[in-house]
């Protein structure tokens, strides 16, 4: 009987291409959540389409919020602008994803290392005070330590650097206190007890057994660290001195802020759009690997 | 056979008490003090050093050119006694932070839940996580036309198009409704850290515990929530909840952007606001650490109420 439904509805499904095609209403949720999700992506619309905006579009009031007669003058501008730079463009761009992809591939490392202990090694001496400490960092005033940590770097003689830009973001609270937050529901005790019944030294249960459980943890962290890192002008302006140093994001400053701000609009939009979209493929990127981890660690207690 | 721990038995404890108590120790927790070495060491340099040095600030008149001058408590008594600003940016800090900490949390729970079983989740995640990739600045551009005190600003517009007002209303320069429009686009802004660490936290909860679950007579999907999903996630929404603690009372860039620096009759100040004001405007480190200072044992505090509320004696 209900075979024989089913197989009366299969001969319904309209035929697209040679295939069935199985048109179900969708869940209910998505009522609720594409307006939502509309009206919360709207600054990346804004920002595309603003990027496309000829000169006479941007400077019209109120600003019309989709572009009408796209054109791509705002990045030819943006080029011939990048002429006038000190260093090649080429320069910036390497500084920007050679800084960002070190510190990012760092910070996770350094920040979960240190929460396997905190979160896996019962009685281990000082875990709540350190665990206190880093809470704590947590939430004073970044504002207030920038002189001092900028005092640090100079006194260590890293300042115009790699490591000026590199080291003071690895020792990240947030990022270790996400990790150790993770590791303690997501991993059972047991299965660190029977890697190490199996002979398994700290180094590979790090790597083996706690790393894979809580790759949505990492992927997300990756996320927020390079989101940080690559639009962060604040550290490559006040750690390096040479023009040599310096960031895309130091670069896309000084090249729409640059003496006649007006005619500099489009140049600052095509500009926007360009410092964006490597966040949005990195996020697509990784959060796509956040959700497909679920599949595959079929190792769960 | 029988010979063989004779010999060796007494032998073993001499040992063992021959080896000192540090290198007992070592051997029982050295590892792990390597494992967390690298992290203490960069944290230690660049985070807490920096930190007792403005913790040391606050005691100072540090005007960044000279060296700084002990001057005791006299900032903390100036900050409390007759700085008049301080206490209207205090207010403006709790009316935000007990408003969209609690809200923003808890809508960036529902929505992570609501996407997670969806198959478009990576697109609607990305939508939702959208206004925390924009620069703040950015946004407070966007934001500023919609509420653009004149006729042409989208909202003013729509709303004498409908009739609703007769004339323009200056949505951020009465003192009214700053806070209202700042508190409204941080909410849209809402679904960043919580929203994402919530969302991966959903993906470590075994899908068997669901079906053990059902086994044990969990009928409705809200059971689901209250007895799987939440306590198998109490250490995100521990995390969640500092973070929204955190945020709430540091609130800055998006309430300059949108109402300006000082923002009309201090409407939209807040503590992060006036830390910024003393340090960077006015160049007076010593009087901003010591808001630092007020502001973080406010936090603190909270923070340990919050772990004390999540404390998860359910481990496994």
């Amino acid at each position: 009987m209900a075979v024989a439904v089913s197989r009366r509805q299969a001969a319904t499904y309209p035929r697209i291409f040679g295939r069935r095609i199985r048109l179900r209403a969708p869940s209910p949720q998505y009522y609720f959540l594409i307006p939502m999700a509309v009206f919360s992506i709207l600054p990346i619309v804004y920002i595309v389409s603003t990027a496309f905006k000829p000169l006479e579009e941007l400077l019209l009031f109120p600003p019309p919020f989709f572009v009408r007669r796209p054109s791509l003058d705002n990045f030819t501008d943006l080029l011939l602008a990048t002429n006038a730079l000190a260093v090649p463009f080429s320069r910036y761009l390497f500084n920007s994803i050679f800084v960002t992809l070190t510190t990012v591939l760092l910070q996770v490392l350094v920040c979960s290392m240190c929460a396997y202990p905190l979160s896996k090694a019962r009685g281990l001496p000082g875990t709540p005070f350190i665990f206190g400490m880093i809470i704590a960092a947590l939430m004073f005033a970044p504002e207030v330590t920038a002189i001092p940590r900028y005092l640090v770097v100079q006194k260590l003689g890293l300042i115009d650097s790699y490591a000026a830009l590199i080291l003071p973001g690895l020792a990240w609270a947030y990022g270790l206190f996400m990790m150790k937050q993770f590791m303690d529901n997501s991993i059972p005790p047991e299965l660190i007890e029977a890697a190490r019944v199996d002979g398994a030294s700290e180094w590979t249960i790090f790597w083996r057994v706690v790393m894979p459980n809580v790759a949505p943890a990492w992927n997300t962290l990756i996320i927020f660290g390079f989101i940080a890192h690559w639009n962060d002008s604040f550290s490559p302006l006040v750690f390096t001195r040479s023009e040599a140093m310096k960031t895309v994001s130091v670069a896309m400053i000084a090249l729409t802020n640059g003496a006649g701000s007006i005619a500099r609009q489009g140049a600052a939009a095509a500009a926007a759009f360009l410092m964006t979209a490597p966040t949005l493929i990195v996020f697509l990127l990784r959060q796509a690997k956040v959700i497909q981890t679920m599949a595959h660690s079929g190792i769960k207690s | 056979m029988a010979t063989r721990p004779e010999v060796f038995v007494p032998a073993r404890p001499a040992v063992q008490a021959q080896r000192s108590a540090l290198a007992r120790f070592w051997a029982k927790w050295g590892i792990y003090y390597l494992f967390m070495a690298p992290f203490l060491a960069l944290f230690a340099v660049f985070v807490v050093a920096p930190v007792l040095t403005a913790a040391y600030l606050s005691f100072t008149y540090f005007n960044v050119l000279e060296a700084p001058r002990w001057i005791g408590w006299s900032n903390y008594k100036l900050l409390f006694l007759e700085d008049d600003v301080f206490l209207i940016a205090i207010a403006n800090t709790l009316r935000f932070a007990t408003l969209t900490g609690p809200v923003g949390f808890f809508m960036s729970f529902i929505f992570a839940w609501l996407i997670n079983p969806l198959k478009m989740k990576t697109l609607l995640a990305l939508c939702f996580y959208a206004p925390s990739i924009t620069a703040a600045v950015t946004m407070g551009v966007v934001w500023k036309i919609v509420f653009s005190g004149d006729r042409y600003g989208y909202l003013n517009n729509w709303l004498l198009r409908i009739g609703a007002i007769d004339e323009p209303y200056q949505w951020l320069a009465e003192q009214a409704s700053i806070m209202p429009v700042i508190m409204f686009v941080a909410l849209w802004m809402s679904m960043g850290t919580g929203f994402l660490v919530f969302l991966a936290g959903l993906q470590t909860v075994p899908s068997d515990l669901y079906e053990a679950g059902k086994v044990d007579g969990i009928s409705n999907p809200l059971q689901e929530v209250f007895y799987i999903t939440l306590p198998m996630i109490k250490p995100q929404l521990l995390f969640g909840s500092v973070m929204a603690v955190v945020q709430g009372f540091s609130v800055f860039g998006i309430a300059t952007a949108l109402a300006g620096l000082p923002s009309p009759l201090y409407a939209g100040h807040t503590i992060v606001a006036h830390l910024y004001d003393f340090a960077f405007i006015r160049f007076e480190m010593g009087y901003a650490a010591t808001v630092a200072v007020i502001l973080f044992i406010w936090t603190f505090g909270l923070g340990r109420l919050l772990m004390r509320i999540f404390s998860s004696k359910n481990e496994y």
